[in-house]
């Protein structure tokens, strides 16, 4: 299993209740299901991920978060809300962070960093806009239209009063690395976030 | 019919009755002393009996619901492109029922069977039938099949609202619903429909109120006008723009009240070929049981309460161009069954047909269709 999706694993309690923002075909929220007796549902626009999804038993909901946000939900009605590598592709990160926060006690969060020292490198020494393995686009048709570093994810989070639970770091090929951990912002790939609301005191 | 069947059809097929002697006590406080259905059965119930699925047809369907009659019918049942062997209802997997509704006019005990009181037509004396009544029906047809469970049940439209039921009325008889192009309740706007239709066949001279069986008389032109305006609902304004446009039958115009562009055409014959084979006391009571369905009304309007007492798995889809019943109204029951924390699945399905789109199997439709029913049949060994 992807290191990414091995630690988010582990932050799931037996039985929680999860909610997918862009579930793919599903992988994780099988596996949450069979190994934590998990419950809930993915989103997904992907219509070959979706048919994936119902082939699998996992539960799929086709809903567009740009376009039909997160209204349908009620407040505090999951116990996890995850995202993985789709924060840099919606339109507002800002407030899909807050409906995340809003319908969990809980988010996870993983996106790629920019700031990653190869993408740093390309761009100064090219003066082209970077590629690589977490961000094998073109600048014309990539999805990831919300790029950030850590450090802009950080600021953000600090702006909106949400706390940091954990930050854990990985490589492109979403593998664990010392290097990462110790220079996250200029070293790290991908990083997967675990946040929570600060309780107003 | 072609000269030989189609390797994916289920084949010829006969449809049985079954009949029911003891009373069926229905919602609106009424009671059947006793009823018949016809069925008809597709592919193997399998040892364990797990393997089994329901059919619940619409407004004007039946039990054929797959395969032929005869080697002289000209079409196949009405649902033929989703059930049969290596369809998304695979026969080879799946022992599939599909019965006509009580009330219904193919067979099943409804206003033209004999009344045993009267030894008349039942006629409008049939009483209003409701979603939950058809329910229990298929119920006591499951008990005499030897199901206790199903599989699936699965509808599209009104019978989609009646797998709907099911998850509600029988909660551990099911393991999955499936809800295609169906809606939790009909807008106004679907009831102001179904009323046009009602009343052009209540004013209907020839129907008597109702006992035009008694005159020798069938209100045609009532039927015709009410199928007439109910198929302008089932189809898109793009979809009957592509097939018809403004197309006149001849050349020009006549500057005259008859037949000149095509679409008038296609729905006077659609019109009237169903004023022969359907009845006007059955399809007012078909469309009633439309009017009526509202499973959230005893929990003050909230479905997610209805559906704290299901248990099944849901699968839930829409077209695009429906309006009839519209993705929203799909969305409507997601949303209630993702509140009372069911297992749900759902997708929007592209396709130009507006409501008609749930009997025809395009790509797409056909892939998260089949995707579903294949894990269904996996997970009960079938």
């Amino acid at each position: 299993m992807r290191a990414d999706l091995q630690i988010i694993q582990q932050w799931v309690e037996p039985g929680h209740h999860v909610l997918d923002l862009g579930c793919g075909d599903g992988t994780l929220l099988d596996f949450l299901q069979r190994e934590r007796n998990a419950t809930g549902f993915g989103l997904e626009i992907n219509p070959e991920h979706i048919t994936t999804c119902m082939g699998r038993g996992v539960s799929v909901i086709e809903q567009n978060l740009d376009t039909q946000g997160l209204e349908n939900f009620e407040d505090n009605s999951f116990d996890i809300v995850l995202m993985t590598q789709a924060l840099q592709a919606v339109r507002r990160p800002d407030q899909v962070l807050d409906e995340m926060l809003r319908l969990g006690n809980e988010g996870i969060v993983t996106f790629p960093n920019f700031a990653h020292w190869r993408l740093r490198w390309g761009l100064a020494l090219s003066g082209r806009m970077p590629e690589s393995e977490a961000l094998p686009y073109k600048w014309y048709n990539t999805p990831n239209i919300r790029l950030c570093t850590f450090h802009d994810f950080e600021a953000l989070c600090r702006q909106k009063g949400i706390r940091i639970k954990s930050r854990r770091v990985v490589d492109g090929q979403h593998q664990d690395s010392w290097l990462a951990r110790l220079w996250p912002n200029l070293l790290g790939e991908i990083a997967v976030y675990r946040i929570t609301q600060e309780k107003a005191s | 019919m072609p000269d030989s069947l189609p390797a994916d059809s289920v084949g010829i097929v006969t449809p049985q009755t079954y009949r029911f002697e003891t009373p069926l006590k229905l919602a609106c406080g009424q009671s059947l002393e006793r009823h018949d259905l016809v069925v008809e059965t597709y592919g193997e119930l399998n040892a364990d009996r797990s393997n089994a699925v329901l059919i619940c047809h619409a407004l004007s369907g039946h039990h054929h619901a797959a395969g032929y009659h005869s080697m002289d019918e000209r079409k196949p049942g009405w649902w033929d492109a989703c059930i049969g062997p290596g369809k998304p209802v695979d026969t080879n997997r799946f022992f599939v029922v599909c019965p006509n509704n009580l009330g219904g006019c193919h067979g099943s005990t409804g206003p033209n069977s004999i009344n045993p009181e009267t030894g008349k037509h039942y006629g409008p004396d049939f009483p209003v039938v409701t979603v939950g009544d058809w329910v229990k029906s298929q119920a006591l047809l499951a008990d005499r099949l030897g199901i206790d469970c199903w599989a699936a049940v699965v509808g599209g439209s009104l019978g989609g609202m009646q797998a709907l039921q099911w998850s509600l009325d029988y909660p551990d008889r099911l393991r999955h619903a499936v809800a295609i192009a169906s809606s939790p309740r009909l807008t106004a706007q679907n009831i102001a429909f179904n009323e046009v239709a009602r009343q052009a066949i209540i004013s209907d001279r020839e129907f008597h109120g109702g006992r035009y069986d008694d005159h020798d008389t069938v209100p045609r032109r009532g039927l015709m006008l009410a199928r007439m305006v109910g198929h302008i609902t089932y189809l898109s304004d793009a979809a009957m723009g592509e097939k018809f446009g403004r197309e006149l039958r001849d050349q020009a115009y006549k500057f005259g009240y008859g037949v000149e562009f095509q679409v008038e055409s296609y729905l006077r014959y659609q019109g009237e070929r169903f004023s022969e084979t359907f009845d006007a006391n059955t399809y007012l009571l078909m469309t009633r049981a439309l009017d009526y369905f509202d499973p959230a009304y005893e929990f003050n309007g909230d479905l997610s309460k209805a559906l704290a007492q299901a248990t099944c798995e849901y699968l839930v889809l829409s077209f695009s161009t429906d309006w009839r019943f519209t993705p929203a109204r799909s969305e409507e029951m997601v949303n209630a069954m993702i509140a009372a924390r069911r297992k749900v699945s759902y997708a929007e399905i592209d396709a130009p047909w507006g409501h008609d789109a749930f009997l025809i199997p395009t790509p797409r439709y056909n892939a998260i269709f089949s995707a579903y029913m294949d894990r269904v049949a996996r997970e009960v060994g079938a």
